[in-house]
């Protein structure tokens, strides 16, 4: 049966999903797009590295040690990945977003996905403006193809990791809670978890702590991949954070408040 | 909260589940969405186990809790989900229908509640489904909106579209529904079209009264 109202529409069921990668594409599209609307996600994203990066070059401390633009790729990353999706997943939990979209063709994967998808986005943009930034301020980095190659594999090993844990703190916690809580951790992190401060520079047994660390991993393996050095143990690192978040958030997680 | 529950809606038909808060309507509708899996049972929509692409493309859900980004335009919402279907209806011409070109440029966050569910409507039909579930469309409508709704959904019917709506206002629903399935605590307890349940002369909401208990002592 098909009939036409005044206004052209034919309501007449014609169902039907579009292929998956389309869903995907459009859903990490939209994320994105209304990810870089939040000011807040802005700051978050490129106003704290460029601050750091801007302030460590005045403050002449070794602290930081000498590849501090590739430690801030690493945090971009971390605050892109895990602090920005687990606040905006917190809230859609609330806001039964996550219940409109688990019931379309988008489905659970797909919405997975599209996150993945719409952080990957973000991550590019965030790392070819802070290196530029960078590059602009005096960083001089030694890529080789193959440390390049390494540095990409633990981007896309972080961001599976880091958007696993997120969606383990807002499938559980009320929206409040995971913006509080994910706020912290970033910090906590940003300091003693190897991002921005080299594992090397904790004292004793802190420092194996540090480099344990899916951010240590992060921050250790493209530190080192920038000064063309191959160095595979923050790999296996992060490959083993990625698989134990991924099976735990999809034991945890939960669509509805 | 659902207790071996079984209620069939039939194809084309409007059916209309009625039940006092906390009788397990909002379930209902989260389990036919593959939302929760039943602890025990089988759920079966459209002859399918929910939870598929393909299933979800068939059925249109607007959940009473449905929500959106909250900086996002509705008309981007309507283009967003229309992209999750093979062949939408068309975005234009639905937001034309349910006059929300006028709130092309306001956030979804800033829509009064009547205008958001204009917009949940709208999320629920963009795919030419089938099958339409419907938690409480008109609560928070004006009554030119709630009689435009019920419009709508006469158009459906006419379409061939199968519609389960849950609803308080008896009107509504004796206004609408081809059948009617009262619900209390988890399980049917009385099914029957307008003129069957109220063939003793009661009206719809006496029917209802004697057949619920009070959420609320």
């Amino acid at each position: 049966m098909s009939q036409s109202t005044a206004t052209g529409l034919d309501f007449s069921p014609a169902p039907g999903a579009a292929p998956a990668s389309r869903r995907v594409i459009s859903h990490g599209l939209t994320e994105a797009r209304l990810l870089v609307r939040n000011g807040e996600q802005l700051l978050l994203a490129l106003i704290i590295p460029i601050a750091i990066m801007v302030a460590a070059r005045f403050l002449d401390s070794d602290l930081f040690g000498d590849q501090l633009a590739a430690s801030v790729l690493a945090l971009a990353v971390w605050s892109s990945a895990f602090t920005s999706v687990a606040i905006a997943t917190g809230f859609e939990r609330r806001y039964g977003v996550l219940e409109r979209l688990a019931a379309t063709p988008l489905g659970r994967t797909g919405l997975i996905t599209g996150k993945a998808s719409a952080v990957m986005i973000i991550v590019i943009g965030q790392l070819i403006i802070l290196s530029a930034v960078g590059l602009a301020i005096g960083w001089r980095p030694h890529f080789s193809a193959a440390t390049t190659g390494l540095a990409v594999v633990a981007v896309l090993l972080a961001i599976t990791a880091f958007v696993s844990f997120a969606l383990i703190l807002a499938g559980r916690l009320r929206a409040e809670a995971t913006l509080a809580l994910a706020n912290v951790i970033y910090v906590v992190l940003l300091i003693a978890g190897g991002l921005v401060i080299p594992a090397s520079r904790f004292p004793g047994p802190l420092e194996l702590v540090v480099r344990l660390l899916p951010t240590g991993a992060l921050g250790e393996e493209l530190r080192q991949a920038s000064i063309g050095i191959i160095d595979g143990w923050p790999l296996l690192v992060l490959a083993i954070w990625a698989g134990l978040l991924i099976v735990l958030a999809r034991k945890v997680f939960r669509w509805v408040g | 909260m659902l207790d071996d529950l079984t209620l069939e809606a039939a194809a084309g038909e409007l059916t209309a589940v009625l039940g006092p808060n906390g009788a397990g309507k909002t379930t209902l509708m989260r389990v036919c969405a593959g939302l929760i899996r039943p602890t025990s049972g089988s759920v079966l929509v459209l002859g399918r186990q929910p939870g598929s692409a393909e299933t979800a493309a068939r059925i249109g859900m607007m959940p009473q809790s449905t929500g959106a980004w909250t900086g996002i335009r509705p008309l981007e919402l309507l283009h967003y989900l229309a992209s999750l279907y093979a062949h939408p209806l068309d975005v234009d011409a639905l937001a034309d229908r349910l006059g929300l070109h006028a709130l092309a440029r306001t956030t979804y966050r800033r829509l009064s509640g009547g205008q958001q569910q204009a917009v949940n409507l709208a999320g629920a039909l963009i795919g030419r489904p089938e099958l339409v579930f419907l938690d409480e469309p008109t609560a928070g409508m004006d009554p030119h909106a709630r009689r435009a709704t019920w419009e709508l959904l006469t158009e459906l019917g006419a379409a061939g579209v199968s519609i389960v709506l849950t609803t308080h206002a008896m009107e509504e629903a004796a206004a609408l529904s081809d059948r009617i399935h009262i619900v209390d605590r988890g399980r049917v307890s009385i099914t029957g079209t307008v003129a069957e349940l109220t063939a003793g002369g009661e009206s719809l909401e006496d029917v209802f009264l004697a057949n619920t208990h009070a959420s609320i002592a």
